[in-house]
């Protein structure tokens, strides 16, 4: 009924916090990397920010599709309270209960797939700046 | 039908946005944040919906069917025209700017 509004607020929060980060966190950590051939270059970690940005992507594309979907079976409207279901006490108490089971587990899930996402990038990032053994 | 449409979408424009990387500047990326949040969001409701349903979900009525699909196209061909607008706002290639400003020769 509006369970991408709690993805969406999630996304809200998560570009607030961003858009703070870039601006007092400017650049990523930066490391020497030791080539195979033995010269060494300075690298760049990707900055945490940079890694938010992949959140809240997903939180409002995902939430600009799923309210597409629920304008299509006629939950959303462009007019005053915008929600059909407001109109009617035990409607607005089933989206609730919808709010709160399906729409918090989304912005889990969402959250959760992130994660992994940031915890595969940091071990890409790691193996990618260990200094190799030199041949010959 | 919906969430398999959009994960296809998600799939496929993934695809290509790793062969075109790391040259690629179509901003694939957008296509790809949408698809997969989306398809995310679906796969969370098909399984509160299959708890519900149990195995009635896979057998659902040939009209939802048919209103699911066409609900489905109509996700990508809005995320597609999504893309495409900020692909011409943000437009990497310079294409956009080079039609609208005419050099003197």
């Amino acid at each position: 009924m509006a369970c991408f509004l709690v993805p969406a607020t999630e996304a809200v929060v998560a570009t607030v916090v961003r858009k703070v980060m870039e601006k007092t966190q400017d650049h990523g950590e930066t490391v020497k990397v030791r080539l195979d051939n033995g010269r060494t270059e300075v690298a760049e970690k990707l900055p945490f920010a940079r890694k938010l940005k992949w959140l809240t992507n997903l939180l409002w594309g995902g939430s600009a599709l799923l309210a597409f979907e629920h304008v299509w079976h006629g939950e959303v409207v462009p007019w005053f309270p915008f929600l059909t279901a407001m109109g009617d006490p035990a409607d607005k108490a089933e989206m609730l209960h919808e709010m709160s089971t399906v729409g918090v587990t989304m912005a889990v899930l969402i959250t959760v797939v992130w994660l992994g996402m940031v915890a595969a990038s940091s071990i890409i990032e790691k193996r990618a700046l260990e200094p190799r053994p030199v041949k010959g | 039908m919906t969430l398999l449409i959009c994960a296809f979408a998600a799939i496929i424009a993934t695809v290509k946005w790793y062969k075109d990387a790391p040259e690629g500047n179509m901003k694939l990326g957008i296509l790809c944040w949408m698809y997969w949040g989306a398809s995310i969001m679906w796969l969370v409701d098909a399984i509160f919906e299959y708890a519900e349903l149990k195995a009635e979900y896979f057998t659902p009525a040939p009209a939802d069917m048919l209103n699911d699909a066409f609900l489905g196209l109509a996700v990508v061909a809005l995320g597609l025209i999504i893309w495409l607008v900020w692909l011409l706002i943000k437009d990497p290639r310079g294409v956009v700017k080079a039609a609208l400003i005419r050099k003197k020769a």
